[in-house]
């Protein structure tokens, strides 16, 4: 259903919300735990490659890991103090992953390192672009592809609208709702960068009505008549994924296998955006990013600046838990990966951490029965795929079947079926698998 | 009314008279020469069409095995007395090739690894994988869901008491469906004369995997040094030279965890005489946090 003078696009569903206990909370800055450990592939692409030694001092900000390639980025000291050691360390997908070990030096002043700035005016597209890679900004919202790799256009397309994604439709998220509030110039000055890089003449900051300050703050520094403006979306899961952004705001649907730039647009999340434009002016790398620690058994709720690498367990017992945990998502509940263990760290794409205790989770856990064929979620998925079917060929490992007449790979795994069934059938569950066995099988 | 039943009956007389006389003159012209021994000899196989053989089912292997492209032993499902009379019936040798067996490299069931997390999804191991790894304290672990048992045709991978799969070699023919489906890549297709086997696939190197599991590879090197010839360290995991028939038990015998096995004929996994024992029946419970 679309409600009036809201932009929306067609399904979806509504999870709730539950941003409440921390929509209101200041980003308060994070301590440094005693001993950061810096995966070397926290983005999508190539890992990094160490170009500090084992027992080197650093400061904070300066390079540790540079780039391999262009489909890579390069990792930024968050701390000073020195590298213990390079040696593997449990990942966030549950394989040991090579690692930067780095022991913060108690009583530093912590003093960022600045390096060649890119100044906005002067910069071409090509400097900001390399800019922005050496600055090792990915998407923060949670994906952590290079940003710099989106935002180049390719040869032959033109950029025509820019969607800065300030929806953060997922349950308990609330990092680009406090962006949006407290990094305001970071934010439009981000945009002026982007514009300039990719040659988009507009720019729309998509918000959901459920931010209406955020909206309006953002509007009251805008000029009328400027490139840059602000829409507000309809409330709806999944809102911020980029094709259901592009159909709400510019009616427009980005072809099965395409990217967006296919249909003229570039999308960049707004926290990306904000690191580009704090990051960029002074030549500095990420070395920090917000998050949002929440969930019923987290006793200090809140939006924090955490130092890149900081170890879940520190962060945790930072805030304080209640009872016993459960279950510890990073990112939300809806589209984030469950942890499988506290000694893995906060890495550039978690954009929250998400605890629940022992009784929380169990009342998640109901007993799946048989599929009724009632259809919910056909009318919940906002790629228009028929999960019900998907769902039976995938109990009989028919997968090249899903791929070839089902449309299988355009599921971006949101999960509204699995949110939807009635039957409690693990849907998205299922196609995960489905999918990965077509990578598997066609690989070379 | 009696022209039109003769009017229908003779069109449709026609019709079956021009078309028969098509098939007629195609089956003439267009007919493939066939070698009558071919139907024979894929009736002689065992219908499987597992692709063991490195054919893709058993009609191309009989076409490989008449153009003599092929000797029966490569089929790897049929028994010896099978081979031999295909090999009689062709008048061609049975072959050479040795029997090959899929193999586990772990051994870490529940009553020896611990798991750092519960995974309460789908029962699969597919499905576990990709929930950060599926809660096995040990990353390279099995997980115990048993994708294996189900995905194998022949009935030769049976869950043990402790979740850890166990290949009957008997009824293994190295079809290879298992190695296609474990998500860890645990299973490999290895000659049944190959004794000695490293059942852990684990890269850490110490005594810290131990808290995990009691019978990881601690990368020691003890095996490499009793015999460099046969086995060498690599990548923090010992790997075995492949010598057919080789009869030396020696890089089992210093084995601190059991990890590097022989794998007995009769009496399946055999561990060192250093090994550690494993005594625990019951699961073993969760890491420490």
């Amino acid at each position: 259903m679309k409600l009036p003078g809201l932009k929306t696009f067609r399904h979806g569903v509504h999870p709730p919300e539950q941003k409440s206990d921390t929509c209101n909370a200041p980003i308060r800055q994070f301590p440094f735990a005693p001993l950061l450990a810096l995966p070397l592939g926290q983005h999508l692409g190539r890992p990094s490659v160490p170009c500090a030694a084992e027992g080197t001092p650093v400061q904070r900000g300066q390079v540790i890991a540079e780039a391999d390639g262009d489909f890579s980025v390069p990792l930024h000291a968050p701390a000073t103090g020195r590298i213990r050691r390079i040696a593997p360390m449990p990942g966030i997908a549950g394989r040991m992953v090579p690692a930067i070990y780095l022991e913060p030096q108690p009583g530093s002043t912590q003093e960022v390192a600045d390096a060649t700035p890119c100044p906005l005016e002067t910069a071409t597209p090509d400097e900001i672009l390399a800019a922005i890679q050496a600055a090792g900004i990915v998407g923060l919202g949670g994906a952590a592809f290079p940003t710099h790799v989106k935002l180049r256009v390719p040869e032959g397309r033109v950029a025509d609208a820019l969607i800065v994604n300030g929806a953060e439709c997922e349950p308990y998220l609330t990092t680009d709702h406090r962006v949006m509030l407290e990094q305001r110039e970071d934010v439009l000055l981000g945009i002026r960068y982007v514009l300039k890089a990719t040659g988009a003449r507009r720019a729309i900051v998509a918000v959901e009505a459920n931010k209406p300050d955020a909206a309006a703050h953002l509007r009251a520094a805008l000029d009328p008549g400027g490139p840059v403006s602000v829409e507000v979306l309809g409330v709806k899961y999944p809102q911020g994924a980029e094709k259901m952004l592009i159909q709400a705001l510019l009616d427009r649907a980005v072809p099965p296998g395409e990217l967006p730039i296919a249909v003229g647009a570039l999308c960049i999340n707004v926290a990306t955006c904000a690191e580009i434009g704090r990051l960029l002016p002074r030549g500095r790398g990420i070395q920090e990013r917000i998050v949002t620690v929440t969930g019923p058994a987290v006793v200090r709720k809140g939006n924090y600046r955490v130092p890149i690498g900081t170890p879940l367990r520190f962060l945790l017992d930072h805030v304080g838990t209640q009872g016993e945990l459960s279950r510890v998502f990073l990112g939300g509940p809806m589209m984030g990966a469950a942890a499988s263990s506290l000694d893995i760290s906060l890495s550039k794409g978690t954009s929250g951490v998400v605890a629940f205790g022992t009784e929380d989770a169990r009342a998640s856990q109901p007993r799946s029965y048989p599929c009724i064929r009632c259809g919910y979620c056909v009318d919940a998925c906002p790629m228009f795929l028929n999960p019900a079917q998907l769902g039976l060929l995938a109990r009989n490992e028919a997968f090249d079947r899903m791929a070839d007449d089902h449309h299988l790979m355009d599921c971006f795994e949101c999960g509204c079926c699995s949110f939807v069934c009635p039957s409690h059938l693990p849907l998205v569950q299922s196609f995960r698998v489905a999918k990965a066995a077509v990578r598997k099988a066609n690989k070379p | 009314m009696t022209v039109e039943v003769l009017t229908s009956v003779g069109a449709l007389g026609g019709l079956t008279f021009v078309l028969a006389t098509m098939l007629v003159l195609a089956n003439r012209r267009l007919h493939v020469e066939e070698d009558p021994r071919l139907d024979v000899v894929e009736e002689m196989l065992p219908h499987a069409n597992c692709g063991a053989c490195g054919f893709p089912g058993c009609r191309p292997f009989a076409e490989a095995l008449v153009a003599r492209e092929a000797l029966p032993s490569k089929c790897t499902v049929g028994d010896a007395a099978g081979h031999a009379r295909i090999a009689a019936f062709l008048g061609v040798d049975v072959g050479l090739e040795k029997k090959r067996v899929a193999r586990l490299a772990c051994a870490g069931g529940s009553n020896v690894a611990r798991f750092r997390a519960h995974y309460d999804g789908p029962a699969t191991c597919r499905a576990a994988t990709l929930v950060a790894g599926g809660g096995k304290a040990c990353f390279w672990g099995c997980l115990g869901h048993g994708d294996c048992a189900d995905a194998c045709t022949f009935d030769a991978i049976h869950m043990d008491p402790h979740d850890l799969p166990n290949v009957d070699e008997a009824a293994c023919t190295a079809c290879g469906d298992c190695v296609e489906v474990c998500p860890k890549d645990l299973f490999s297709i290895q000659p049944q004369d190959q004794r000695l086997w490293v059942a852990c696939r684990s890269l850490a190197a110490g005594d810290e995997i131990l808290d995990d599991c009691q019978v990881a590879c601690t990368a020691c090197g003890r095996c490499a040094m009793d015999a460099p010839n046969l086995v060498q360290m690599q990548g923090n995991l010992p790997v075995v030279a492949y010598a057919p028939s080789q009869t030396t038990r020696e890089p089992i015998e210093r084995c601190p965890t059991g990890a590097i096995v022989w794998m007995d004929a009769e009496r399946g996994a055999r561990r060192g005489t250093h090994a550690r024992p494993v005594a625990r029946r019951t699961a073993l419970g969760d890491a420490p946090t």
